[in-house]
């Protein structure tokens, strides 16, 4: 069996440490060594989207990486929206336009649509669309969750001017 | 589930990666952005002993021009390929497909070399390879071996690599600047594996067609040029029939598989009714109006 191998990263700005086989997924290493479970686990092959997390600054399949890969990375999970108690501008149009029914794919939506924003500010609901079908609700809720994004891009771009 | 054990190696670089391969042999499988072979370890539909993980290495990821072509690093992400100005400006055929490669997340880690060696029958990056007549330049211990696209796709899920190689470069020629280019697409949810797809190019002098290339992924075993389809539009004037009998020739070359996504008819009406879109659209930007013949 191959050794456990230590892994240093940051995760929502705090350093961790931690030990893994290489086997590890980097999803079960949040969730499980780091007890970081707001990042959630569906299909484990990189289809549904619930693990998607910002990995240097760039959304990414948790799933799909192993934890080893992510020593001296920073990582940012849906942990690490809200600041300081108050609600990431994203999290309060989820809230406001219904945008979640059971929750499952909620981080995931989040953390894909957090990085969408920051490539193409100003999106097209077509563009929206396309973006979020990089995760999967099985709740079938996307006509809220496509609203919450229109309207959180509308504020966050009104709050850069 | 969860991948079976296996012993890990992250070289710092291709030559290091190189020898690794030399010692483990057929044991060892390469992993470059993981978005295929991840979830075959998750299922343990893939088992092997060594893992050769690229992603610390710091020398097969750029872009650069060279000669008159593109040279783009093994590790290259799809992401980068997708917001490169220079891929935009010197191969806008590669930067349209791209979009259609997985989903913003997946090119993240998604790379072109990756892509290329796993040669999924619906993948795009094979098809718009084979469109572009790149090369792929391939690396053992020993050096350094230069294939066309033509002769490294060679089957379903298998390429000219051998154990112990490892693809390290796509050498892509951009078209000359009287061409147009097009890459189009049917798949059931945006992000999925193509059902069909067609990538075209056509270099055109005044209402004559110069060269034309054409390959389609999702209807064979493999990326593949449509050459019987690229002779007809070679052959004569280019007009609404040439086109159409081209796309007609297209959907004849293929036989393709029926699965649960299509039937074989089904697909090979997508390669005819996609040959034809790519081509009008390729054209269309090939013929501006002062290529036009006056």
């Amino acid at each position: 069996m191959p050794e456990p191998q230590r892994i240093r990263l940051t995760v929502n700005g705090q350093p961790h440490e931690g030990s893994a086989e290489p086997r590890r997924l980097l999803v079960d290493f949040l969730r499980e060594d780091l007890a970081l479970t707001g990042t959630h686990v569906g299909c484990e092959h990189g289809i549904c989207g619930a693990c998607t997390i910002l990995f240097n600054g760039e959304a990414v399949r948790s799933c799909l990486m192993l934890a080893v890969q992510a020593d001296g990375a920073e990582l940012m999970t849906v942990e690490g929206l809200a600041r300081g108690g108050e609600l990431h501008i994203l999290q309060l149009a989820f809230r406001e336009h219904h945008a979640l029914q059971c929750g499952f794919c909620t981080p995931g939506m989040l953390m894909a649509a957090y990085d969408f924003l920051r490539v193409n500010p100003r999106p097209t609901e077509d563009e929206v669309r396309e973006a979020l079908s990089a995760v999967l609700c099985r709740c079938t809720g996307y006509q809220g969750i496509v609203r919450a994004v229109m309207a959180a891009a509308r504020r966050m771009s009104a709050a850069d001017e | 589930m969860k991948p079976a054990p296996f012993e890990y190696h992250a070289p710092s670089s291709a030559s290091h990666a190189l020898e690794l391969l030399a010692r483990h042999g057929a044991d060892a499988r390469i992993l470059a952005g993981g978005q295929s072979l991840v979830p075959l370890l998750n299922f343990r539909l893939s088992a092997p002993a060594v893992i050769v993980d690229l992603n610390r290495t710091a020398d097969l990821a750029y872009i650069k021009e060279e000669g008159g072509s593109l040279r783009i690093g093994a590790m290259t992400r799809q992401r980068a390929i997708e917001f490169s100005a220079l891929v935009r400006s010197r191969l806008p055929l590669l930067a349209e497909a791209t979009r259609w490669v997985g989903h913003l997340p997946t090119r993240t880690r998604g790379t072109i070399g990756g892509s290329l060696a796993h040669s999924d029958p619906a993948a795009e990056y094979p098809a718009v390879v084979a469109a572009l007549d790149g090369e792929i330049a391939i690396r053992n211990s020993g050096g350094e071996r230069v294939v066309r696209a033509a002769d490294f796709f060679v089957g379903f899920m298998s390429t000219a690599l051998r154990p112990g190689e490892m693809l390290t470069e796509v050498r892509l020629t951009p078209p000359p600047p009287d061409s147009g280019w097009a890459f189009e697409e049917f798949s059931r949810r945006r992000g999925d594996f193509a059902i069909v797809g067609i990538a075209a190019v056509v270099a055109m002098e005044r209402n004559r067609c110069r060269m034309a290339r054409l390959a389609v992924c999702g209807a064979a075993p493999c990326a593949m040029r449509l050459r019987g389809a690229e002779e007809i539009l070679e052959a004569g004037r280019i007009e609404e029939r040439s086109v159409h009998n081209a796309a007609t020739r297209a959907a004849e070359l293929v036989d393709p598989p029926s699965d649960l996504h299509a039937s074989s008819d089904y697909r090979r009406h997508l390669t005819r009714v996609l040959t034809r879109r790519a081509l009008n659209r390729a054209l269309a930007r090939a013929c501006r109006p002062e290529a036009v013949d006056a």
